[in-house]
């Protein structure tokens, strides 16, 4: 065990996991994580915390991770390059597991420029292959960056992300294997819609043999509307959202779209269910944390497995 | 070179109020090739402070000067040129920041009898090619060791506007970094040039976190030629 989450266990055992997302609040009132942890809390294994997301300000990763936790939760905490440098991120790290926190997502993270303090100086002491390295380096050989012995027990899971739709498209599985080679131990994928290119991209990551080497779940998050859509297609790197899928919003009709858009959502989660090398979905509501027990009951995925 | 470019008007004109006898120097070297601070550009900041003199019934002397490099003593060591800035109140320095600071030193060192003030006419903005006709692009950001032939030749600490050392992040798109859709990602672009090169290799190897010590990071820095030394 690298880290004996209930994450890690459930993902060793073969189960087909689906973690779920909660963006802190802009503030420190405790009450917000609260609120949103009981709306997750049994609908999912293990619940992202976001840190400082569109590099905006809002409550700490680990922060959040600890409210979670006292609320029955499992987290992992988002960890991105861009605020700290490397002497932050291992105390950070030493401090993360002293709370309990067992899973950790390494993240280079969104340029400042568009967040809500774009004047600010970034860090990017490491990037965050380099921070898979680091927090695995940490793990197993019981070390920080310069080789002092770390006291005590350091545990983490170590996870990172993937864009499959970013560009070079064809550099993408490569470098997710320089992600496995750096030792992490799970991947959660960016959103997805076009299921075909999802698809294809899979394929090259089973036929390179990284679905054996690190557990791959698949980013989703629900279109709320259709400006939405177009917003995130135009505006995210790499989102392509098919036309078809634009279509079928539209005909649903005023009132509809939401209900339409969680349906499509379950498609593609009982879709995704059966791509070779997908061991799970990662589910980003973004703000619909309220709407997951009913996606997550649509989509057949109640009850979650207990570890 | 170092490239530079002007500051707004009013900004200067604000650092010499109240001064009577002016004096612009320009620089005769990066910031001339850049078409900020050279003789024609201390001409341009001349007329534009006589006109706004005049305007406001302010009757100071202006005086416009050029040496051929504000950052190396061997240029600034001339009788007229330091005798004009002993009879200034203030030297609006029109170099690159490093010309400013030298400037104001050696003509602070050289001159004893009181104390002169330099100030930028310029923002220095960074070390840079001339891409095209009035365009520069920043290349390099000193970092004190050069990584470029790992990576095609291309930057990846400037370049990238993350920095990042191993590969393109999740926002490069159609060669584009997600940071300015009018700005090549320098990824895309090492990926291109290793591939046209044979050495896609380099991308596989796990490049380790970086020392930073010969950057800035590690507090200002210098270098010592013993041998130059005499
Ligand atoms: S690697 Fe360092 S020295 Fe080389 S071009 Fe980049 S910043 Fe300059
Ligand atoms: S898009 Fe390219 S240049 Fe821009 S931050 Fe990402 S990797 Fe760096």
């Amino acid at each position: 065990m690298k880290s004996g989450s209930n994450l890690e266990r459930l993902l060793e055992r073969g189960e087909f996991v689906v973690t779920g997302e909660l963006g802190p609040p802009k503030g420190p009132d405790a009450n917000v994580v609260k609120e949103k942890a009981a709306m997750l809390k049994d609908h999912v294994d293990a619940v992202n915390i976001t840190d400082n997301q569109s590099a905006t300000v809002r409550m700490s990763s680990i922060a959040a991770c600890k409210i979670l936790i006292d609320e029955g939760l499992e987290p992992t905490m988002q960890m991105v390059a861009r605020d700290r440098n490397r002497i932050a991120m291992m105390a950070d790290l030493f401090g993360a597991t002293a709370l309990g926190i067992k899973n950790m997502l390494c993240l280079s993270g969104d340029h400042q420029i568009f967040g809500n303090h774009p004047e600010a100086k970034n860090v990017f002491d490491i990037d965050s292959i380099q921070m898979i390295h680091m927090v695995k380096t940490m793990r197993d050989e019981h070390k920080v960056i310069c080789e002092d012995e770390i006291e005590g027990e350091f545990t983490m899971y170590i996870g990172a992300a993937c864009n499959p739709f970013a560009d070079p498209a064809w550099y993408r599985p490569h470098r997710l294997a320089k992600k496995v080679e750096a030792g992490v131990d799970f991947i959660q994928t960016q959103c997805i819609y076009d299921m075909n290119r999802f698809r294809a991209f899979m394929k090259q990551v089973v036929d390179m043999g990284l679905h054996e080497k690190c557990k791959i779940l698949a980013g989703v998050t629900p279109l709320k509307s259709i400006g939405m859509a177009r917003y995130m297609a135009a505006n995210v790197s790499g989102i392509i959202i098919p036309d078809d899928m634009i279509n079928r919003l539209r005909d649903a009709g005023k009132g509809n779209v939401a209900a339409e858009g969680i349906k499509i959502l379950c498609e593609q989660m009982q879709e995704l269910k059966d791509i070779e090398g997908v061991a799970g979905i990662h589910l980003m509501a973004i703000e619909w944390e309220h709407r997951v027990p009913e996606i997550m009951k649509m989509a057949g995925f109640l009850p979650r497995p207990t570890v | 070179m170092i490239v530079g470019e002007r500051k707004p008007f009013s900004e200067i004109l604000s650092m010499v109020e109240g001064d009577s006898k002016i004096l612009i120097l320009g620089c005769g070297s990066c910031v001339t090739v850049c078409m900020a601070g050279g003789e024609e550009e201390v001409k341009i900041l001349g007329s534009q402070l006589r006109m706004a003199f005049r305007r406001n019934g302010n009757n100071a002397e202006v005086t416009e000067l050029v040496a051929l490099r504000q950052c190396d003593d061997e240029y600034l060591e001339d009788t007229p040129l330091i005798e004009k800035v002993k009879d200034a109140d203030i030297v609006i320095s029109m170099a690159c920041g490093v010309g400013v600071q030298h400037a104001s030193t050696f003509f602070n060192r050289v001159i004893d009898d009181k104390t002169i003030r330099v100030v930028p006419a310029l923002n220095t903005t960074f070390m840079g090619a001339n891409i095209d006709v009035g365009e520069w692009h920043e290349r390099c950001l000193g970092c004190g060791d050069c990584v470029l032939e790992k990576t095609g030749g291309i930057c990846p600490i400037t370049r990238c506007a993350k920095s990042l050392l191993n590969g393109p992040c999740g926002g490069s798109f159609n060669g584009k970094c997600e940071v300015n859709k009018d700005t090549d990602c320098a990824w895309h672009l090492i990926i291109e040039r290793l591939e046209a090169l044979g050495e896609l290799d380099n991308l596989k190897k796990i490049e380790m976190y970086k020392d930073w010590r010969p950057s800035h990071s590690g507090g200002p820095r210098k270098t010592v030629r013993e041998d130059m030394k005499i």
